[in-house]
């Protein structure tokens, strides 16, 4: 089962403590995810259901390629981080 | 005389007293960009907006006057196709409701979708009378890329008056249900000849109305000052006020409906004191002429910019407050005559307003 890692940077706003979440693509991890964390799918697709701009998820080391449909596949063992895009000031 | 004054910045909502400690505490949201706030006269509650960055629009109420804070939904729109769906980008202002509302709240968005909640904030509609209409396709934004509602306004009697860049001025008479675009005599010259009277692309930058002469409005416009004496529905421009008549901020006295005060700035693509000078400008005589008020501001190398929401009048008339986008903070207690610095170091000021205690 995939484990799903999130930036230590939403930990100020609700809990960020890694999981382990069912599917073997990004959509259907992060589904997963959001059916366990409710509040937690606000932070990361907006209200339309799209990946926000400034989020970027991995897999293993590299970056998704699909982030519209999410249909980058997700193996059993691998790992999925959600982190930040670098901007701000 | 209200109890405290909350900033909302860049980076956290502030509180400060009125009572000889002025000195800002941050309680909450601490590095995180604050778009809106709102106390509910109807049962003391502080609603703060969030605007993050990267997580998206985010609502927190406080029951406790700020010590506590609980996560409610934020306004959403409805399913759409395709990458142009509208999505909430933020909550760029926030109303409650009539005096026989008690649970109502509206939100302004970007972009450009107005949303009403009748259980202080646990659940949003988008007013679809308003995001119908036909006009909202000629729309567009002003300052950002999306149009946005930045006033709500619900006078005593319930009329509900909306102000949204560019999209003019908007009157409810029947708490939502339907609207009329008012705005006439708005002049935008931003647009070709033939449009420029047209009250659909008008850039209020801010409306504020009388409260106890809610048929006063005044218009601080993208292209100058402008004052209504029928709730909105037309306007006329004032003219000649100096040292500026561009600006975000104003605020309108609570009982007196020819008096109203202005933060001006040079002009659209100069968005900075004039000469360097910060003042703030005031009409005791329905815009007929201004007086400069400068006591108490800084008088040379100034760059402080007020926005919108960043100027606030007390119930009374007395008390200003008013914050910039460089982080300064001042108070006056006799009506704008004279100012004190109450903090030169805030993150930049998007909004201010008085607050009771509970």
């Amino acid at each position: 089962m995939p484990r799903v890692t999130f930036t230590a940077n939403l930990q100020r706003h609700l809990d960020c403590s890694s999981l382990d979440a069912v599917g073997d693509s990004i959509a259907a991890v992060m589904a997963d995810v959001f059916e366990q964390r409710p509040q937690m799918r606000s932070y990361i697709v907006d209200d339309q259901g799209q990946l926000r701009r400034h989020v970027n998820i991995f897999v293993d080391n590299a970056m998704i390629k699909d982030r519209k449909g999410l249909t980058d596949p997700v193996g059993a063992d691998e790992e999925v981080f959600v982190f930040q895009a670098l901007s701000g000031g | 005389m209200a109890d405290f004054i909350l900033a909302a910045t860049r980076k956290g909502l502030f509180r400060l007293g009125m009572d000889g400690d002025p000195k800002p505490r941050c309680i909450g949201f601490l590095g995180d960009p604050v778009s809106a706030i709102l106390q509910d006269e109807h049962d003391g509650a502080i609603y703060a907006a969030l605007n993050l960055g990267h997580f998206g629009a985010k609502l927190h109420r406080s029951d406790d006057f700020g010590q506590t804070w609980q996560e409610l939904p934020v306004p959403a729109y409805p399913p759409g196709e395709g990458e142009d769906a509208p999505s909430l980008n933020f909550i760029w202002t926030l109303a409650h409701g009539g005096l026989d509302q008690p649970k109502r709240l509206w939100a302004g968005t970007l972009p450009g979708g107005l949303f009403r909640s009748d259980d202080r904030g646990e659940s949003w509609e988008l007013v679809e009378s308003l995001w119908n209409q036909p006009s909202r396709s000629e729309w567009f934004g002003g300052g950002y890329d999306q149009p946005g509602i930045h006033t709500v306004i619900v006078d005593d009697r319930g009329r509900v008056l909306v102000g949204i860049s560019c999209g003019g001025v908007w009157i409810s008479e029947d708490d939502g249900a339907t609207w009329a675009l008012g705005g006439k005599g708005l002049a935008a010259d931003y647009m070709p000849p033939d449009r420029q009277d047209d009250p659909s692309i008008q850039d209020p930058h801010r409306l504020e109305i009388c409260r106890d002469a809610p048929d006063t409005v005044w218009c601080q416009h993208h292209c100058g000052i402008f004052r209504s004496e029928d709730g909105g529905h037309s306007f006329v421009q004032i003219n000649d006020v100096k040292p500026s008549g561009f600006g975000f901020a104003v605020a309108a006295h609570p009982s007196d409906p020819k008096t109203a005060w202005f933060v001006p700035a040079v002009k659209d693509e100069c968005r900075v004191p004039v000469d360097g000078r910060f003042v703030v400008t005031r009409t005791r005589d329905g815009g007929a002429s201004f007086e400069t008020l400068s006591r108490g501001l800084p008088q040379a190398e100034a760059y402080d910019l007020v926005y919108r929401h960043a100027l606030a009048v007390g119930a009374h008339g007395r008390s200003l407050v008013m914050g910039s986008t460089t982080g300064a903070l001042w108070l006056s207690e006799d009506a704008g005559e004279s100012w004190s610095l109450l903090s030169a170091h805030l993150p930049p000021v998007a909004q201010v307003c008085f607050a009771d205690s509970p």
